[in-house]
Order: structure tokens, then C-alpha cells, then sequence
């Protein structure tokens, strides 16, 4: 029989372990599914983990997507931290990609170089006001932050089908529900020629340097992350809840609508109805797999982008659905939770007492 | 006229999905456990459900499979919470997402398939009454099953010894303990109950319903569900009033549509979603209501060693 002992007190090297065995049992788990489907498994493997890595070019790709889950992680720990559960980072990138998109869509031919610097300042207000709305609700109506910040992510996606289908849709675009491509000026500044990636990558390096500051450098991020371990403690030690809820939720809603700019002014270049590809939801795994931690989420962040990748590939070039990025992603984050026991026990066998 | 009464069946279907959902979630919010995956169960039977159709012809095998699949996910799920004491939150989330990728890539062959014909039903030439015919007895079966299964649970609930240690589970884990009651076995079957219940709804959306998959089909009617347990303050008849109320919400928008009015199509697809969100906000507003109404011991982990 097996049985668990809680461990005296949370080991350090499992902390860490965790989401190392739990990708390990991932990719077994994808190895007999490729199997099964009749694919080479090694084939299989090599998409999701090699083909984004082999190249400068492939790499730059990887950075593209990691980014947006980088920077929605970050805010995202914040809340996990404070024992807020915003699960509705999908629809506050989504407000913050239409506020930047409504920015983007004032320039013209004499607009200078400062708009993108505005764009991305409507990315952060937009997501922020979104995530406010959560805020808002749970402080002054005690209602729960999971249900109403993920009720309107189903709200912002409509509020984007809208405009892309109504008053912003593009004269000449042959009705097509997108907006007209973004003047080239409000293109987000590129790290290098040939690449996709953009200065969005070093935005969200420095969000996770910022981060560590706060969390691990400042009274202000002690006192945010004590009301989610202690409750009680806070309000003994005089810790505002309401402060780091606030705190919590603009923050992060902040991130995800910088990170819908950056998406929407960057790859993207124009508001259509696939704004939302998921990464807000994406980016909840990244930040338990990355343990909350900046530097944990920037692998975290690349290891899903891989999975984003990887699924792209095994469509184009395997012939299996675009899908098996989500049972990847659920997977990993299933497993995790699961090796995540041995952290706080230890498996003993036999019978004890 | 005829209008009214079909938006009031309309209405009575569409509240039905939510009814059997909520209703199952109801029962494992009462034992103390929150599973926030059940929209991602409803997106794994519903193609579980839909397949099985498409391949047997037989619609009761397909609600049957719903609701294994259903209960597999939820057990998966309720060994993790109970057994592993993982966060109820964090593991509830990651069944949704995973629900919502697998159900996609499992149902990719079908998203083109048809259903056999649909059944009609016409209950004891009852639905040839003017009005109340058409509104009320020309369902599918499960329609009056919902009901009978609020009926039920009440009975269950509040009139068995059963029901009172499920009860008991929830409120204070610890003294049930202390009577000599398994809580997490307890815990577990409340689980997987609620799990099948929640496939048999994602199930009956995919082959009464709609009746056709697509991907991500559910729509956030999981998340509807788990809030309709807070609207309805843990109580079943409120349940199943809830989901009605909602089913005609989202049937509005339809009937609103049909009826020329010129608001764009996507503001009324938000309305079920902005509805939960102002109910959500209403009915919370007073902290010490849904305290003293909500099981004490939901959300929270149970070790019977500690």
C-alpha cells in the first residue's frame, strides 16, 4: 500500500523537481498518444521540442509567442500570490488589444514614432479597466473573482466581434470581419531583420526582473503576498486586503492588456476575430509551472510556446489536429499538480502508524 | 401567440443543459467540493456523448456514455482534491482546460456529422393542447428527468440519512470524521455523481440540444452552471428556477433577433454571460447571507490524519 507522510516542512528540491517529472510524464503520455494515432513518436517529439529551437529563425518564433505568455503570467502570479484567482487574463488581452487597436487606428501618414508608446499605454488602460471591473465587483459586492473575470472574457470576445464586424470593420476589405492593417508606423520596433520578435521579448524580461524586485525587495510585495498565505497575519500586521486586491487585479490586467497591444501592434498588425488565441488561458499554466516565480515563468513561458509550436507543426507537417497544444497544456498542468504531493509529503510503503 | 409558447419550450430546454450541470454541481458543493473543470467535462461528454450517437444510432447509449466520461474526469479530478489534497481551484481549472483542448482533438472527425433523425414527442396527445401543448409536453424526456432529479435531490437532501451525511461532510468534514464516516470515500462518490451529471448535460447539448458538435460548443454554460449554485444559495428547487431563468435569458437573445429588433447579434450573445455577472454581484452583495447558506467546509482540503 501506498501511502503519504506529510513532510515537516515543504522540500526546497521538489519545489523545483515537480515540473521537471511532471513534463517527463507529459511527454511519455505524448509519446503513447503518437503511437497510438499511428505517428512516429520521435517524429512527434522533434516537433514539439526541437523544431522551435533549431534555428535563429525558430527561435525568434519561440520568443513571439512566449512573450504574451510571459507577460500574463507575471501579473497573473501576483494574484495567485494574494490568493486571487483572476482567471480572465483571455479577456482583459482582449481589451487591451482593442484599446490599442483603437489607438493604432488614429494614425496617419504625419503620425510620428511616439504612437506606439501610446498604443501600448491603451494596451495597459484597457486591461487594467477590465480587470477593475472584477475588482470592483468583489470589493464592493463580494462577488467571486473566478466566475466574473472568466464571465467576461465571453463579454470582451463579443465586445471585439462587434467592432471587427461593425463600426471598425475595414471599408475595403472585401467584408472581411477585420479592421484596416495598422499604419506601419505603430509597428512595434523589431529586435533584428528576419525576425518576428519584437521588443516586446525585453518589455516582458524586464516585467520579470521588476516582479522579483517586488515580490522578493519591497514591503509592498511582502504585504500583497502575506494576505494570500495568511489572512489572518495581514490584518493583524495591518495589511489592507482591499489594497492587494486592487493591487493584484490592475497589475495583472495591466499585464495581459500590454501583452493584447503588443500582439495586436506586433504579429498581428490589424483587430480581426482571432485576436484571442488563448494565451490568457495559457498563461495560468505557465505561472504554476513556473512556481510563481519570474524566473521559473520565462521557462515556463518558452516550454508552452513550444507546445504552441509544436501543435502548429504537427498540423502542417503530421497531419494531427492544431488541438494537441490544449491536451498538452491541460496535461502538464494536471501532472503538475499531481507531483506537486511530494512536495509538502513524502510516499511511504507498506502499512505505518 | 404560438411564438410565446415556443420560446417557453425553448426556454425549458435550454435551462435544461444548465439545470442537470448545476444540479450535479450542486451535490459536490454540498459534500465541500468546488470543481471548477466542469466545463471542461461538459465539452468531453458532449463529444463523448455526440460520437457515440453518431456510431450506435442510439441516443440513450450516447447520454450513457456522456455521463461515463463525465464520471472518469470527475473521479481523475476528486482523486487529486481528496486524495492529494491539490487546490481545489488550480486542479478544477486544469480539467477545463484540458477538457477544452481534448474534446477538440478527440472530436475533430466529427464536426461535419449528422444525427439520425431527431425524436418528437407528443406525451399522452397532450401537445396537441393549444398553448400549453407546444410549451409544455412536447419534451424530451430529460427535460421532465431534470425536474424530477431537483425533486429528488430535495428528497435526498433533506429527507434521507444519506443526505444528511453528505451534508454533514460539507459543513464540518471533522465531525463526520469523528462519527466514523469516510469523508473522502463520501467526498468521492459525491464527485463522480456530480461529474456523470454534468456528462449527461454536456450530452444532451450535443445530441438534443444543438444537436451537432463543434469545438468549444459548452460556451462557459459549465461556468454558468457553477455560478447558478451560488445564485441559487445551495437550495435545488433554486437550481432549477436558476437555470430557467437563464435558459430564457439565453433564448431571448433569439427571440429578440426573430423579432426584427436592431441591437447587433453580439450584444445579445453577452447577455447570459453580463446576466450572471449582475445576479453573481446581487445575490454576494451580503457576505453574511451566502456565509451562513454556503457548506462551511467548500473549497477546503479534508486530511483525516490532521
Amino acid at each position: 500500500m501506498l501511502r503519504l507522510e506529510p513532510r515537516p516542512a515543504p522540500s526546497r528540491a521538489w519545489t523545483w523537481a515537480s515540473p521537471l517529472l511532471a513534463l517527463a510524464i507529459t511527454v511519455v503520455i505524448g509519446v503513447v498518444l503518437f503511437s497510438v494515432m499511428g505517428k512516429d513518436p520521435v517524429r512527434g517529439l522533434q516537433v514539439f521540442f526541437w523544431e522551435p529551437i533549431k534555428s535563429a529563425y525558430a527561435l525568434g518564433e519561440l520568443a513571439v509567442k512566449a512573450t504574451p505568455l510571459l507577460l500574463i503570467a507575471l501579473g497573473l502570479a501576483v494574484c495567485f500570490r494574494s490568493n486571487i484567482w483572476n482567471i480572465g487574463a483571455e479577456g482583459q488581452f482582449v481589451i487591451g488589444a482593442i484599446a490599442a487597436g483603437g489607438v493604432a487606428l488614429l494614425a496617419g501618414k504625419e503620425t510620428g514614432r511616439w504612437i506606439v508608446v501610446a498604443v501600448l499605454m491603451a494596451g495597459v488602460l484597457g486591461g487594467m479597466a477590465w480587470a477593475g471591473i472584477t475588482a470592483f465587483l468583489r470589493d464592493k459586492f463580494n462577488a467571486g473573482e473566478i466566475l466574473v473575470s472568466l464571465m467576461l472574457v465571453y463579454v470582451a470576445i463579443q465586445v471585439l466581434g462587434y467592432l471587427v464586424y461593425g463600426p471598425w470593420k475595414d471599408p475595403a476589405g472585401y467584408n472581411f470581419p477585420q479592421t484596416r492593417t495598422f499604419d506601419a508606423v505603430t509597428q512595434i520596433p523589431r529586435l533584428m531583420a528576419g525576425s518576428r520578435a519584437n521588443i516586446g521579448a525585453l518589455i516582458a524580461l524586464a516585467g520579470a526582473a521588476l516582479l522579483w524586485v517586488f515580490l522578493f525587495r519591497t514591503k509592498a510585495g511582502f504585504a500583497q503576498q502575506v494576505g494570500g498565505l495568511a489572512p489572518a497575519a495581514a490584518r493583524y500586521a495591518g495589511f489592507s486586503s482591499r489594497r492587494a486586491l486592487w493591487t493584484a487585479l490592475l497589475i495583472s490586467g495591466g499585464t495581459a492588456g500590454l501583452a493584447g497591444a503588443l500582439e495586436v501592434a506586433g504579429p498581428i498588425g490589424q483587430l480581426t476575430p482571432y485576436v484571442p488565441a488563448g494565451y490568457g488561458f495559457a498563461a495560468i499554466i505557465v505561472a504554476f509551472v513556473g512556481r510563481l516565480h519570474p524566473f521559473g515563468m520565462v521557462l515556463a513561458a518558452m516550454l508552452m510556446s513550444m507546445f504552441y509550436i509544436g501543435g502548429e507543426l504537427a498540423q502542417s507537417r503530421l497531419g494531427l489536429p492544431k488541438s494537441l497544444t490544449g491536451v498538452f497544456q491541460g496535461l502538464l498542468l494536471f501532472t503538475l499538480l499531481a507531483c506537486d504531493t511530494l512536495v509538502n509529503y513524502r510516499i511511504r510503503i507498506g502499512k505505518g502508524g | 401567440m404560438d411564438q410565446y409558447a415556443l420560446l417557453l419550450a425553448a426556454t425549458l430546454n435550454a435551462g435544461t443543459v444548465l439545470a442537470i450541470a448545476a444540479l450535479g454541481l450542486l451535490i459536490n458543493e454540498k459534500a465541500g467540493i468546488v470543481n471548477l473543470g466542469a466545463e471542461g467535462i461538459m465539452l468531453c461528454a458532449a463529444i463523448a456523448g455526440f460520437a457515440t450517437v453518431v456510431n450506435t444510432g442510439n441516443d440513450w447509449i450516447g447520454f450513457a456514455a456522456g455521463m461515463a466520461a463525465g464520471a472518469l474526469l470527475a473521479a481523475i479530478f476528486g482523486w487529486l482534491v481528496i486524495w492529494l489534497n491539490t487546490n481545489q481551484y488550480a486542479t478544477g481549472l486544469a480539467l477545463s482546460l484540458f477538457g477544452v483542448g481534448f474534446s477538440a482533438f478527440v472530436g475533430i472527425g466529427y464536426v461535419q456529422a449528422k444525427l439520425p433523425e431527431r425524436p418528437q414527442y407528443n406525451w399522452f396527445g397532450l401537445g396537441d393542447i393549444p398553448f400549453i401543448g407546444p410549451a409544455l409536453f412536447r419534451h424530451h424526456p430529460l427535460v421532465y428527468g431534470a425536474m424530477l432529479l431537483a425533486v429528488g435531490l430535495i428528497w435526498f437532501l433533506y429527507r434521507t440519512r444519506g443526505g444528511l451525511v453528505l451534508r454533514s461532510v460539507g459543513e464540518s468534514p471533522q465531525s463526520a470524521h469523528a462519527l466514523g464516516y469516510n469523508v473522502r470515500r463520501i467526498r468521492l462518490a459525491a464527485v463522480i455523481v456530480g461529474g456523470a451529471l454534468c456528462g449527461l448535460a454536456g450530452a444532451y447539448l450535443s445530441v438534443i440540444y444543438t444537436p451537432l458538435w463543434v469545438e468549444g460548443m459548452v460556451a462557459g454554460k459549465g461556468w454558468i452552471a457553477l455560478a447558478l449554485t451560488t445564485f441559487a444559495t445551495w437550495r435545488p428547487a433554486r437550481v432549477l428556477l436558476g437555470a430557467y431563468l437563464f435558459g430564457g435569458v439565453t433564448m431571448l437573445q433569439f427571440h429578440l433577433q426573430g423579432q426584427g429588433v436592431q441591437v447587433p447579434s453580439q450584444f445579445l450573445t453577452m447577455l447570459p454571460y453580463i446576466a450572471t455577472i449582475v445576479v453573481l454581484a446581487l445575490i454576494s452583495r451580503n457576505p453574511t447571507w451566502i456565509r451562513v447558506n454556503m457548506p462551511a467546509s467548500l473549497g477546503k482540503p479534508f486530511h483525516p490524519g490532521a
